[in-house]
């Protein structure tokens, strides 16, 4: 057990873990931000991403301890009030259908149009497909990035 | 203890004689409440009187809102949208206006289930008549208080309007009113039901629980989070069945973090509460790294493999086998055929693989009661679960429900219920139970395989004279388990006039259960792709041949031919059935009907040698009206991805056990390997049935088909890496 310090969505929160716990478990049972998923525990489902000073990163898979310089978004902190380009794009193509994956697929779109702002075909295959989507919202996912692009482009974009 | 079913026993209501009454009241908060409920006709006249309580509510609040109460859990089918679309449509509001409510589990609320896709025509009628009692009682109420006649008002927008003397008035003005006038006789109510009268419904309407999903707020089962609550595992055997012989408890109890941990002696029932070893923490993650050092001596009592499956059906396929139907002669009329087309097709088991893994939160309170947090499309049979194995009145037990991280028929079965429920009892705290992903997929209740032997005549018009099959697939005691049976009078039944089914079972001991769209899912697959077989052989067409085999029944038809037909042909137009394509690329076919829906589908593949892309899927389904056009089309699209990603997969099992256990072995469908799904709905006034199920089946056959024209390769076994393709 140890106290480590992580800033989380701006603000630096203090909390005791132990060693070895992964980021996903410290946000969840730790800080009770249950936004980031569990899906498979060992880097295979890209349910846990995260962003860690932009890039998407696998919460299950890297330790807590291990990230206390880093900036860290999670859903609950890319715009609290749903109004982030991505997340518009995400309601108005309607994508979720359980919703399990999204947190995931929203983090990790988000990291793409910002290094990327009109991603191709393939670029969006290559950057998204660490996550996957049991209920198979892929088409949809595709056609929200896109979306979220023009959103990105026209500020204050149409929605 | 009894056995619950877990196949088709969330069932109550609608083939019952049933009379339908409305009630009003204002309540206290100032709200309007109008509900809807049921009284099967004999005691209809008692159960209208005082105690009766409604099975679906809407309420216009006090700011001209519209609360409607969503009574089925939600998991990602979309009901909790759609209902309240239908509400809206019919009470005249403005889609703005509508706040959705989820209910707790309450047997007032009648059918609480997601499964069968029998959400929709479950709800249809009630929904409609709501939203219309509604709006006639406050067109009434607006009568009333101008002096007019109720048929000189309109409504729009959440208001009722006087054209006559430009008066107006908004809903929430005319409660008062509308609590005092009697309601509307139920028969008198004229319900929407055309298409072309809708004004909201079969438009495209974002889920209302997307700005919770798309900020991360707490939603699903595995984000409830309670003062004082603890995180659980539970260890079962990974043979199936097995009992704990002996374990480490003490050593696991002085680990970090640990809280408890106990020997659960659990039950016999597969679908229940099974065996094992709780260990609770104060963070999930001690209690599963505390789980790595547990050992437990097991006993178990059978070792089911795979490959002794494999042995047993190759035995039974040289038996005769139990005749579940004959129609004509079979072998005469094989005998008398220009050809004999003869094959056989192989599917394995499969798991749900829900992305949410199995979940639950209980908290047991002093006083007896215990109250849950369940992800469960079946909460009723799971309370009842509860209830006899912990042996606590049902009425003691309070079912939240919770969105569900996908169900898909896994969630029916309420085994993680009774675990969490037990474990909350022992350890007297609120205690969430998170099974991982391993837990998740080697304890499933899976899709079970099968074996389909056909044999199919040709006769000299070209058409399917006999058909001959035999079916082997799982049984316990003489009948087909879970998930594994075959109807007899499933098309081609029905639409051949020489038919012959047989079936054979191997005994199992591995838990099977519902997997979306129950064995259509599957074994539409192989008669469609045999289908395509018998075609070639008789140098037809494949739509030609489909559309003609859809032409004529001899019997009772097993399905509608007209609207199949009709499905058929949107799907093959929209995609150019019979356009000119390179040597690499194919075009395939499929129709199905299956839990109220028809669908046919049309893939076009691309491939280069064996590496398959299925570039687009073209669809045609008739379900009735569409209610909500994202939704519809989001289950379209998801059950041709979920198809073609099902067809890469097996679970397979050894020594009593699943072998695989996390998407390593069991690898889902990722984004660069989905196709395009392009719907086309044929709109009609048939009531409207769900879509969570119909499109599933008829998608792998359409993409199987489109491989052979792609590649020449005819694909009899599943997954498809058997036959060397890849995709
Ligand atoms: S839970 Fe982290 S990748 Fe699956
Ligand atoms: S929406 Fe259900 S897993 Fe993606």
């Amino acid at each position: 057990m140890a106290e480590i310090s992580l800033k989380i969505n701006g603000v630096s929160r203090s909390l005791d873990v132990p060693d070895d716990m992964p980021l996903l478990w410290a946000l969840r049972d730790k800080l009770n931000l249950v936004g980031t998923k569990y899906g498979c525990g060992i880097g295979l489902c890209g349910s846990c991403t995260v962003l860690v000073n932009g890039s998407p990163v696998q919460a299950c898979n890297i330790k807590a301890a291990a990230l206390q310089d880093k900036e860290i978004t999670t859903i609950e902190g890319l715009s609290p009030d749903g109004s982030h380009p991505v997340q518009r794009a995400w309601n108005d193509e309607d994508v979720p259908q359980c919703g399990y994956c999204q947190a995931g697929q929203v983090l990790a779109a988000t990291a793409l149009l910002a290094r990327t702002p009109q991603p191709t075909d393939t670029d969006i295959d290559n950057a998204m497909a660490g996550i996957l989507c049991r209920c198979g919202t892929y088409p949809r996912i595709r056609k929200a990035i896109k979306r979220a692009a023009g959103y990105m482009t026209s500020p204050g974009g149409e929605s | 203890m009894k056995r619950p079913q877990a196949d088709n026993s969330p069932d109550t209501g609608g083939q019952m004689d049933r009379r339908t009454f409305l009630q009003t009241s204002l309540l206290a908060s100032g709200a309007l409440l109008i509900g809807v409920g049921h009284a099967d006709t004999a005691s209809g006249a008692e159960q209208a009187g005082e105690s009766w309580a409604p099975n679906l509510y809407l309420r216009i609040e006090a700011d001209n809102r519209v609360t409607i109460v969503s009574k089925n859990p939600e998991a990602g089918q979309g009901v909790k949208t759609a209902f309240p679309m239908v509400v809206a449509e019919c009470l005249d509001v403005d889609w703005q206006q509508v706040r959705v409510e989820q209910a707790p589990l309450d047997d007032r609320y009648g059918r609480q289930v997601v499964g069968g896709s029998r959400g929709t025509p479950d709800g249809w009628d009630d929904l409609r008549i709501a939203g219309t009692a509604a709006r006639q009682l406050l067109i009434a109420a607006a009568a009333v208080r101008w002096g007019v006649q109720p048929a000189e008002c309109s409504t729009a927008n959440g208001s009722v309007n006087h054209a006559a003397s430009g008066r107006t008035a908004a809903y929430a003005a005319l409660r008062g009113t509308a609590a005092t006038l009697p309601v509307p006789e139920v028969a008198s109510l004229e319900l929407k039901s055309r298409p072309e009268e809708f004004r909201l419904l079969g438009r495209f309407v974002p889920g209302v629980d997307n700005p919770k999903i798309l900020t991360g707020q707490p939603l699903f089962g595995c984000d409830t989070r309670l003062d004082g609550m603890l995180y659980a595992v539970f260890e079962k055997c990974p043979t199936f069945g097995g009992k704990v012989r002996s374990a480490n408890i003490e050593q696991i109890r002085a680990l970090p973090g640990i809280t408890h941990a106990f020997v659960v002696e659990g039950t016999d029932n597969l679908a229940g509460l099974m065996p094992g070893v709780a260990i609770v923490a104060t963070s999930w993650w001690e209690a599963n790294a505390a789980r790595r050092q547990l050992k437990i001596d097991w006993a178990t009592s059978h070792a089911d493999s795979s490959e002794e499956y494999e042995r047993q059906a190759a035995a039974l396929k040289e038996q005769p086998g139990e005749t579940l139907r004959a129609d004509g002669d079979v072998e005469k009329a094989l005998g008398a055929a220009v050809k004999i087309v003869e094959a056989s097709y192989y599917y394995p088991f499969v798991s749900h693989a829900n992305l949410e893994p199995q979940n639950c939160t209980a908290l047991f309170h002093e006083s007896g009661k215990l109250e849950l947090w369940a992800p469960s499309q079946y909460p009723k049979g799971g309370r009842q679960l509860v209830a006899e194995t912990l042996g606590i009145p049902e009425d003691r037990i309070h079912v939240n429900l919770v969105r569900i991280g996908g169900g898909f028929g896994r969630r029916l079965v309420n085994d993680f219920m009774v675990e969490a429920a037990w474990i909350a009892r022992e350890v007297r705290r609120p205690v969430q139970l998170q099974w991982t992903r391993e837990d998740d997929m080697r304890h499933d209740f899976y899709r079970p395989a099968a074996w389909h032997h056909f044999r199919a005549g040709i006769d000299a018009d070209g058409r399917m004279s006999a058909f001959d099959h035999h079916f082997i697939s799982f049984g316990r005691d003489g009948k087909p388990v879970s998930g594994a049976g075959l109807s007899p009078d499933h098309y081609p039944a029905g639409l051949v006039p020489n038919f012959r089914l047989r079936q054979s079972l191997i005994e199992t001991h591995v838990p099977t259960g519902p997997w979306r769209s129950p064995g259509h899912s599957a074994y539409c697959w192989a008669y469609q792709s045999f289908f395509d077989e018998v075609a070639l052989a008789a140098g037809r067409d494949q739509l030609d041949f489909r559309l003609d085999l859809l032409s004529r029944s001899f019997g009772e038809p097993p399905l509608d031919l007209a609207r199949t037909s009709g499905t058929l042909r949107v799907a093959a137009e929209k995609a150019g059935w019979g356009r000119k394509l390179s040597a690499n690329r194919g075009l395939g076919m499929a129709f199905h009907f299956d839990h109220g829906g028809f669908v046919s589908h049309v893939a076009e593949v691309v491939a280069t040698g064996n590496a398959v892309h299925v570039e687009k899927v073209w669809s045609g389904i008739d379900i009735g009206p569409v209610i909500n056009l994202s939704g519809a089309r989001n289950q379209v699209e998801g059950c041709v991805v979920d198809a073609l990603s099902t067809a890469q997969l097996e679970i397979t099992f050894a020594d009593g056990a699943a072998q695989q256990g996390n998407f390593d072995q069991y690898g889902l469908l990722r984004i660069n390997q989905a196709p395009e799904v392009e719907c086309h709905f044929i709109q009609s006034d048939n009531s409207p049935s769900g879509l969570g199920e119909p499109p599933f089946a008829p998608a792998t056959p359409a993409i199987a088909n489109a491989i052979f024209a792609a590649t020449g390769t005819r694909i009899r076994e599943l997954p498809f890496r058997r036959a060397g393709i890849s995709v």
